[in-house]
């Protein structure tokens, strides 16, 4: 493969991490706000999250993304830039998937945590920022982690509307080269390779979360594998 | 208002207590779905004084208490805690249902011990006993950590400031628990089973920290527990309850002694079997 063809991939290397790092901070933002909307004694801002977390799971990113980028200009004369199409339509995914583990973290948190927060007469907002959500986005973590690598996968959907990103480029070598196998092979180790660099951040994340509860997370499996066998020999 | 029955009492101890009305339940009802846990409840319990809550569970104890706090609603009825009416407020002369500023701050009075502890697994032992004081009452950090040292050493647990709240054992949980409840200056302290998870060693070093705080302080206390012997070492007046009704009300000498009714006379017999 030329050192022009290596471009083609490694710039679409660079856009595939843009859509994903900036759709996760994106989907975040989506994920808290319409997860604590649906938490909310207000009937109105429940009834956004619900809609907002129900119409997005069951829409498929792909057509969001037509929208965004072939709808919204010739109907409603809104143009986007690619990239921030492919991250909104990719976060707006992502955030109803967020949504609902922020939910279900925030209502994990014990009761006994609000009745204590209450005897100590906190405020309702200082009850959330002080005591359900440092405990609640430590529960959040491991499927956060889940979302995103499913958000690393789904970006290469946006090659579809000519978002030159890694999937793309690799199609480029590929016609070009006429190698398939080698070409898609290579793309198969890349995703996977990024994946695992994701997922080992997380873990660190993870860890210190817990540490930030005084827990201690086990160690994964491999390294308890290891610790077997030594204290059986 | 009608006078609270089992005010009547009296509640001699070794400090005398006077029933000055400083709080008082009137005709107050609660029923979870058909379940009556408090049948039209009046009573009322004077400034610096130790009541204990006695009876089966289920009896409306442990409700009366999370009223107080404000975490279980009353279905009709009042409560006054010193001038103020907790659950409401009077306006034009009508009582009103209470806003939460008006809630806020007579809530600011009380605090509670829970059976769980509770403890703010997030926070080390040190910030669980600042925290709601630097930032509900506004004391500076200084002040609140000094005061927050003071107390842990009290309750002897001055070398973990730094240790989480799961690296304790239940006992030192429940001791930080009762350290961080006294950091708000309570005038009342409402003590909801807090030995009831705790083997009985460790129950007896929450008991003995209790005793002391009972001892050294003129906070008011509502307490319901099992722990019969502590009950009758530091409260004036026991209160015995039975179906969502205080069935009889006497200092623990009389009541654990020379039980007026049957009904308290065989639940103090299963209670002492117990243990």
């Amino acid at each position: 493969m030329s050192a022009g063809l290596w471009n083609y991939m490694f710039e679409g290397l660079l856009v595939t991490l843009q859509l994903t790092i900036f759709g996760a901070i994106l989907g975040l933002v989506f994920a808290f706000a319409a997860g604590l909307a649906r938490l909310s004694g207000n009937k109105l801002l429940r009834g956004m999250g619900f809609a907002y977390t129900e119409a997005f799971r069951g829409l498929s990113a792909l057509v969001v993304l037509f929208w965004l980028i072939f709808v919204l200009p010739t109907v409603f004369g809104v143009q986007l830039a690619p990239l921030f199409a492919g991250v909104l339509a990719l976060s707006l995914n992502i955030g109803a998937y967020g949504a609902e583990v922020v939910r279900g973290a925030v209502r994990a948190v014990p009761q006994g945590q609000i009745e204590a927060a209450i005897a100590l007469n906190f405020t309702p907002w200082q009850r959330m920022r002080k005591v359900i959500l440092p405990q609640a986005v430590v529960a959040m973590i491991p499927s956060f982690s889940n979302n995103l690598i499913e958000l690393l996968k789904a970006t290469a959907l946006v090659s579809v509307v000519f978002l030159s990103d890694l999937t793309f480029g690799a199609q480029l070598v590929r016609a070009s080269t006429g190698n398939t196998a080698g070409t898609f092979g290579l793309l198969l180790v890349a995703y996977g390779l990024i994946a695992l660099v994701f997922t080992t951040l997380m873990r660190l994340l993870e860890r210190r979360a817990a540490a930030s509860l005084g827990r201690t997370v086990p160690p994964g499996m491999i390294a308890r594998i290891f610790r077997r066998t030594e204290a059986s020999a | 208002m009608t006078e609270p029955s089992a005010a009547a009492a009296g509640s001699p101890g070794e400090k005398a207590t006077t029933d000055d009305g400083f709080i008082v339940f009137d005709q107050i009802s609660k029923r979870f779905g058909k379940n009556v846990v408090l049948d039209d409840l009046s009573f009322s319990v004077g400034s610096g004084e130790r009541v204990t809550l006695i009876g089966p569970s289920g009896s409306g104890k442990t409700t009366i208490l999370r009223m107080l706090m404000t975490l279980t609603k009353p279905d009709s009825g009042t409560i006054r805690v010193g001038e103020d009416y907790l659950y409401h407020e009077e306006r034009n002369g009508e009582l009103v249902k209470a806003g939460e500023q008006h809630v806020r701050k007579v809530r600011g009075r009380i605090t509670m011990v829970f059976q769980q502890y509770n403890l703010f697994p997030n926070m080390r032992v040190l910030r669980n006993v600042t925290e709601a004081p630097v930032h509900v009452l506004g004391r500076s950090q200084d002040e609140a950590e000094e005061r927050a040292k003071e107390l842990l050493d009290m309750v002897g647990l001055g070398d973990k400031l730094r240790a989480y709240p799961s690296q304790l054992s239940g006992g030192q949980q429940q001791r930080v628990a009762i350290a961080r409840a006294l950091a708000m200056d309570p005038d009342i302290l409402l003590l909801d089973e807090v030995t009831s998870a705790l083997d009985p060693e460790l129950a007896a070093e929450v008991l003995d920290v209790l005793r002391d705080i009972a001892k050294s302080s003129d906070i008011t206390m509502l307490c319901v527990t099992h722990a019969m012997k502590f009950a009758r070492d530091v409260s004036h007046r026991v209160l015995m309850f039975d179906q969502g009704k205080i069935i009889e009300a006497a200092p623990p000498a009389e009541i654990f002694d020379d039980p007026k009714q049957e009904r308290t006379r065989t639940f103090l017999e299963s209670v002492l079997d117990e243990t």
